[in-house]
């Protein structure tokens, strides 16, 4: 590779993946260093493979998981949804035919992918990651270009390795300064989706650089990359520094001895080169951040805890007022009501954002030694099993419990709602997941996405909560 | 692949913005193994709603669908141009199509088309309109108005042809056996 060119750290990750450079005519040809593969988007892609009788071309390199449609009821493994039982029953044996890893629902690293690749030390720095699924952007935090693809594409995975792409642009968003005490990376991300809109990363892949960014710890990087998506983007990206690698060593799945100095050495040049230049930039000022939530039906219409929500008359585009009000009605909220007090019926604490063990800490500060108010059923929702032993090694599950929250077991749950934990209609959610879309976490329910701070305020205070009054 | 060349039909529009695949197709019917028999659950919490324009009169047998800008974002999940082409979509029109949602729908054979503002706004005002769309001469048609629309070359090969990508990556071998010789970073 030619070193005349100052490179970003896309693009150093791009040619080195490279099968085939791209022309007009044809897409590049992209390495896929890691498949990651979760019981919903696999089915029929595997059933691709042998309707042309091909085999998974490097199983070692692919690693599966039982997350979406997994039950999450207290010590228990049984899957009570035939459907969600065939699918995972399809999986198991798909694994077992291909000679692929799998985490089975149970087993000691079962848990959400985009929470176990980062745990197990599966993602490293400038590996190309893909998966059937949207918040594949989340491994973008450890310097990896990850990101979601579509079944067929799966299918092409496990045949070949390889995709077909174009290289997207890149966007810079730089975020200096820091982030106040009680706002969290979860209101960065939604910050930053405020401000690009629900297609403002459209084609591009967001690199994540700055103070507040460098400031971040490895889960927190997580939690913004995998709103990543929610602006269009293609994926996230920080580039790798002492934190990543802090949280990589010794992890079961990273190198180790001198592979592991080798794979040092190669990390360290990741960063993109002094001089490399961005398609687009944008400034986020951490200073100036607060706790935000969304009041809206999807992820970018959000505003701070302790603001209210807009008025459609004050919107001059048409279309974008029509949007408002539409949501406004469906959330069951009146223009320039204060959100903070807003009433709510259900807290989740978890998903692919918001599971990890920092996340549950930052839950149990506010909650340790006070209840969930009454009439709010509160779930507390582990992204992995390595994150549930090490919650109740630690004693959390004792605070939530004590706390009149529910303790379950690891997996997707009421962020996607196919498991059975889902709202019911009418009823409203201070949620730490991802999407806020109508319906998402029940037909007829409605989410308000905020950090783990936020949604466990909101808990005790039956009612959408300002963290910081919270907070010991 | 059923090839895609040329298609004429009447429209249904779905004004929305940010219409996500959460609402083309909900989660609940992401349980199935298979990719067909998803058409019955297309916009299936909207569907109920009354005047909603999928199952009227006017809509039957039209295979294009106008929707407002962004169609598409949210999740990968495939399921949703399966939905849109089982119900008998071959075609979706936006101002702005969501990246994965597209990269999706282009391996199905359900075309994607992009057009400029002035050209969506006159489709969205006038649902049911006939629309000729040529894909080889990358073209929608109606009402005396001719817009084009962009299109990867590649894919729309892929389309007029209806052969798919993988065919095209298996022919890549020897490229990949390359590469990993070569490279084969990170797993050890």
């Amino acid at each position: 590779m030619g070193q005349s060119e100052p490179r970003t750290l896309f693009a150093k990750i791009w040619d080195a993946h490279l099968v085939a450079r791209e022309t007009d005519e044809t897409p590049a040809v992209l390495y896929v260093d890691l498949h990651l593969v979760h019981e919903v988007t696999s089915p029929q892609a595997f059933a691709v493979l042998r309707e042309r009788g091909l085999r998974v071309r490097r199983p070692e390199r692919t690693v599966a998981t039982m997350d979406h449609s997994t039950p999450t009821t207290p010590g228990r493994f049984i899957v009570e949804d035939a459907q969600c039982a065939a699918q995972l029953a399809e999986l198991k044996s798909n694994c077992g035919e291909h000679g692929i890893e799998l985490h089975a629902l149970g087993a000691e690293h079962q848990g959400i992918v985009h929470v176990i690749g980062p745990e197990l030390g599966l993602t490293q720095p400038g590996m190309t990651i893909v998966c059937g699924d949207s918040h594949t952007s989340t491994h973008g935090a450890l310097g990896a270009f990850a990101f979601g693809i579509g079944t067929s594409e799966v299918a092409n995975v496990l045949a070949t390795q390889s995709l077909l792409q174009r290289r997207p642009r890149t966007l810079e968003v730089r975020v200096e300064g820091r982030l106040r005490p009680g706002v969290s990376a979860k209101d960065l991300a939604l910050a930053i989706i405020a401000r690009l809109g629900t297609s403002g990363g459209a084609g591009h892949v967001i690199e994540y650089a700055g103070s507040a960014v460098r400031a971040l710890s490895m889960e927190e990087r997580m939690t913004v990359c995998n709103m990543s998506i929610e602006a269009g983007a293609r994926a996230g990206l920080i580039a790798p520094d002492e934190t990543t690698f802090q949280y990589l060593a010794g992890r079961p799945r990273a190198p180790w001895g001198a592979a592991w100095d080798r794979a040092l050495e190669r990390w360290r040049s990741l960063p993109g080169d002094p001089g490399s230049r961005h398609d687009k930039s944008i400034a986020v000022d951490a200073d100036a951040l607060e706790p935000i939530i969304t009041f809206g039906t999807n992820p970018s219409m959000s505003a701070p805890v302790r603001g209210a929500v807009p008025d459609p008359a004050s919107v001059a585009d048409p279309s974008a007022r029509a949007a408002l009000d539409r949501a406004l009605r469906y959330m069951g909220l009146a223009p320039g009501q204060l959100l903070l007090g807003h009433p709510i019926d259900v807290v989740f604490i978890g998903s692919c954002t918001n599971s990890r063990i920092g996340d549950l800490r930052a839950a149990a500060t506010v909650l340790r030694g006070r209840k969930v108010a009454p009439g709010v059923r509160a779930l507390v929702v582990p992204g992995s099993r390595q994150v549930k032993r090490d919650a109740e090694s630690e004693g959390l599950d004792r605070v939530f419990r004590d706390a009149g929250a529910e303790w379950r077991e690891p997996g997707c749950s009421m962020c996607i709602a196919m498991n059975g934990d889902q709202l019911k209609p009418g009823q409203s959610a201070v949620s730490t997941s991802n999407r806020n879309f109508e319906g998402r976490q029940g037909p007829g329910g409605r989410t308000f996405l905020a950090s783990p701070l936020t949604a466990a305020a909101s808990a005790v205070a039956g009612a959408i909560a300002d963290p910081r009054e919270w907070m010991r | 692949m059923e090839p895609f060349r040329k298609l004429e039909s009447r429209t249904v529009v779905i004004a929305r913005a940010d219409i996500d695949t959460d609402q083309i197709i909900p989660a609940r019917f992401l349980k199935g193994t298979t990719r067909t028999g998803l058409g019955r659950h297309l916009f299936a919490e909207w569907r109920a709603l009354p005047g909603f324009p999928l199952d009227g009169r006017e809509a039957a047998g039209a295979q294009v669908l106008v929707a407002g800008p962004n169609f598409g974002c949210g999740s990968s999940r495939e399921h949703a141009p399966w939905a849109l082409l089982d119900h008998g979509f071959r075609a979706v029109v936006s101002s702005s199509i969501a990246d994965i949602f597209r990269s999706n729908a282009l391996k199905n054979g359900l075309l994607p088309v992009v057009v400029d503002p002035t050209t969506h706004s006159r489709l969205l005002s006038t649902p049911g309109v006939r629309v000729t769309i040529d894909l080889e001469a990358r073209s929608i048609a109606f009402d005396g108005v001719r817009a084009i629309f962009p299109v990867d070359p590649f894919s729309r090969r892929c389309l007029l042809d209806g052969t798919d990508e993988l065919g095209f990556l298996l022919a890549q071998e020897a490229a990949i056996a390359a590469h990993e010789a070569e490279e084969l970073p990170c797993t050890d």
